[in-house]
């Protein structure tokens, strides 16, 4: 049981890992430059919401 | 790999899926670290002694979390030569298996009480609790005066029927003898409710503290802190007899 | 050139949000909850200076007000500033009105303040659970867990309707502090009452699993009550305030994950060399470490927001308020990991060194980032145009950075001296000093701390008069300091 939970730690490890590489490929891609400066500006874009 | 940021992007569009991914972002942690707790059995050592509290105790590990005394006492000697000559052998994970909630505290404003049983007399710690710079002169702790007007007013069965619920194995003698077991360890006296007591809750320092027959709060925090590391004879306990 | 000019920023926008005045009393309570914190702070640090000052009463002592000064600081006045900087942004941020509306609004309000009500009452009483930062009692608790879920579904709803395709990344950090706080609230504090109409309780867990359970617990209301939470705060009103984007959308995103990741497992460095098994000791620890990246991710992100208008921290104190908090942020969040190393734990440990590490968090990050936001966002939800007074801003900003550093630099002496006192030997080979004595080596710094204490608690009350001014519509008549700081006043012309 207790070797079971040590290698079972051992690949989350590993594959959080993996989890944390793509996440950060996908927000360092070239493609996604652009949209994501303009979504650091939505807070400038600053109607009043509206009531329903 | 198109189908990866076309799957990633609804982290960023769909609260659910992003209110989720935290979720179990968050639990790994807390799962890896807590449920071994639980399962694996060298968390806690075998040793002999450890008992549920006395009522009396009981009813006076009650008024140390009233009073905040966690806020500046530890009851955890760490493993360093220092704190073994200060405080006594390093605390055993069995010494508070039965401390709903633990009380190993984060601060020494004052020192580590998790030895402090039998170190002094119960009316040293009714004169020290009672005004603390009359007994040491540079002390800085508040003086709890009024723990030795206050009765304790303490429904002892109640209490230790939910602590069997939370897991403390209390037998039905203890409970149905609650209020005698009580009244006994903060008197001074010595008949069969005493031996009863003693049958009952090994090393239970009894006496009273406050001076006076009514069983006052006084009476109860020190049958507390008079327990406090007597539970475990250390003296003929070796290292290697703790590794389960 | 009598008159003198706004002193920020022109403000553009003037109008109050249809739903935007229910920011109103949270922004209200938390400066009323922050001076009560200050102020029980400053107490509680004098009683440690002269005992005499427990006054020889029950509800007065340092046990049972300690409690009072850290729920009021985190739940009280930070709790409140979270909940209606959230309930700010969200709205801002997807252009859609509160879910719930203004039912919604009142009812986590006064809710939460009940809450608040209900756990202070019981410190100063005595009704407490006897855990660090989860000291209300069971029936407290099940309120709160109440009002949290009313919180999660006003905030979750508001998204879910939400004009904007995108979530802006405060309300990702946001929605992180909401849910985890939700999960640690929960299993935290699970406990059997004695009675159903008395207030006591016992938890279910005991020994090495409570101290775990609390400290997973106890170590997460700061890594997401007292960071996520208010980083939610800096990605929002840092970039608004400086009038430019955060530094690096990317790099927010990233820091996002990382932390909320590795935060949750830092819990085990309050245990090292107790009871708790080693090997949750070391895992603890290297978590502990490995957060030191993602606290400076978000740190470089906030502070390089100013880059290229670094000249604004001259004129706009708001701004400079905030930008300072991120910089104690760093610190703290450096010293934190440095902490966490077994072998610096086993000196630092059961010392005032931890208390000035949670204060440089606390009053550096935590308080100054809130009082930014409260500057910034005051005028807008009361349709002012502008602050009574920058001056009294900077005011408060000298005051309470003048108090913190005389808080930080007295714990850390008085905390790496108590514990080398504590392990010292003599030359027989026996411990050189006795408990008392390193008690009573305590006290000078015990006074510097309280004095510390006093000046920030001051600048509280200079903003408090700062803000009731504004409330009121008024403009103080004072040289502008974008005057005093103008290299060549004349060149302006």
């Amino acid at each position: 049981m207790h070797d079971l939970y040590l290698i079972a730690r051992q690949l989350w490890v590993v594959w959080l890992l993996i989890v944390f590489v793509l996440i950060a490929w996908w927000a360092f891609r070239p493609k996604n430059k652009k949209r994501f400066e303009q979504d650091s500006r939505i807070i400038f874009d600053d109607d009043p919401p509206k009531d329903r | 790999m198109s189908w990866f940021w076309d799957k990633h992007k609804i982290f960023e569009t769909k609260l659910p899926v992003l209110a989720v991914g935290t979720l179990i972002t968050v639990s790994i942690g807390g799962i890896v670290q807590i449920v071994p707790l639980f399962t694996i059995e060298s968390t806690i050592e075998r040793v002999e002694g450890v008992r549920p509290y006395s009522p009396l105790e009981l009813a006076g590990r009650g008024i140390y979390l009233r009073e905040g005394c966690y806020n500046c006492h530890s009851q955890m000697i760490r493993t360093f030569r220092d704190e073994v000559d200060r405080y006594g052998h390093y605390s055993l994970a069995a010494e508070s298996m039965y401390d709903h909630p633990f009380q190993w505290g984060s601060k020494r404003t004052g020192p580590d009480l998790a030895r402090i049983g039998g170190k002094y007399s119960n009316q040293w710690h009714q004169a020290h609790l009672t005004d603390p710079r009359s007994v040491v002169s540079g002390s800085i702790m508040p003086p709890y005066r009024f723990l030795n007007d206050d009765p304790l007013d303490f429904d002892a069965a109640a209490h230790m029927r939910t602590q069997v619920e939370v897991g403390v194995p209390y037998t039905d003698a203890m409970i149905e003898n609650a209020a005698v077991d009580l009244r006994t360890q903060a008197a001074n006296v010595d008949d069969e409710n005493l031996e009863g007591l003693l049958e009952r809750y090994p090393n239970a320092w009894h006496g009273d503290s406050d001076g006076t027959d009514e069983v006052t709060e006084m009476d109860a925090l020190v049958a507390y802190l008079q327990i406090l590391g007597r539970m475990v004879d250390f003296t003929d306990v070796r290292p290697e007899e703790l590794v389960q | 050139m009598a008159v003198a000019l706004p002193v920020a920023a022109p403000v553009a926008w003037t109008r109050v949000g249809p739903l935007e005045d229910m920011v109103r009393p949270f922004v209200l309570a938390s400066v009323f909850w922050g001076i009560v914190a200050f102020a029980a702070g400053t107490y509680i640090a004098w009683e440690l200076a002269f005992p005499a000052l427990n006054l020889d009463l029950p509800w007065t002592t340092f046990g049972r007000l300690r409690p009072l000064h850290t729920s009021a600081a985190i739940f009280a006045f930070g709790g409140n500033a979270l909940i209606g900087t959230s309930l700010y942004v969200v709205q801002r941020t997807t252009k859609a009105p509160l879910f719930g509306g203004r039912t919604m609004a009142s009812f986590i309000f006064w809710g939460y303040q009940i809450f608040i009500v209900m756990a202070a009452v019981g410190y100063v009483t005595g009704v407490t659970q006897g855990k660090e930062y989860a000291e209300p009692e069971w029936y407290a608790d099940l309120w709160l867990a109440v009002i949290w879920i009313a919180y999660l579904i006003a905030f979750g709803g508001t998204i879910m309707r939400r004009k904007e395709p995108h979530i802006y990344v405060a309300n990702w950090f946001y929605l992180a502090f909401i849910i985890t706080i939700a999960m640690l609230h929960i299993v935290n504090n699970l406990a059997i009452p004695v009675s159903l109409t008395g207030p006591e309780s016992y938890p279910v867990f005991a020994g090495v699993q409570s101290a775990m359970v609390q400290w997973w617990y106890g170590h997460n209301a700061v890594g997401f009550f007292l960071t996520a939470g208010f980083l939610g705060m800096m990605y929002y009103f840092i970039p608004k305030q400086a009038e430019r984007p955060v530094y690096s959308y990317r790099l927010s995103i990233i820091h996002f994950w990382s932390l909320i990741f590795i935060y949750i497992w830092a819990g085990p460095h309050h245990l090292h060399y107790t009871a708790l098994p080693d090997w949750a000791q070391v895992l603890g620890a290297t978590f502990s470490i490995m957060l030191w990246m993602p606290s400076w991710g978000g740190m470089i992100n906030g502070l390089m927001t100013l880059s290229g208008a670094w000249d604004k921290l001259r004129t706009d104190p708001v701004l400079r308020f905030m930008v300072v908090s991120v910089a104690f942020y760093g610190m703290a969040t450096f010293e934190g990991p440095l902490m966490s190393i077994r072998q610096v734990n086993a000196l630092s440990h059961y010392t005032d060194w931890t208390i000035g590490h949670v204060h440089s968090g606390a009053l550096g990050w935590v308080a100054f980032i809130t009082f930014g936001a409260i500057y910034h966002l005051f005028p807008r939800v009361y349709g002012r145009r502008d602050l009574y007074s920058s001056r009294f801003v900077e005011y408060h900003f000298w005051t309470a950075t003048l108090g913190i550093v005389l808080y930080i630099s007295s714990m850390w002496v008085s905390g790496i001296m108590q514990g080398l006192m504590w392990r010292a030997y003599d030359e027989n080979g026996f411990l050189q000093y006795a408990f008392i004595e390193t008690v009573e080596a305590m006290h000078p710094f015990y006074i510097i701390r309280a004095l510390g204490g006093v000046l920030f608690l001051l600048g509280g009350l200079i903003m408090v008069y700062n803000l009731y001014r504004t409330a009121k519509g008024e403009k103080r008549a004072e040289r502008a300091l974008a005057e005093t700081f103008a290299p060549q006043p004349a060149a302006a012309e």
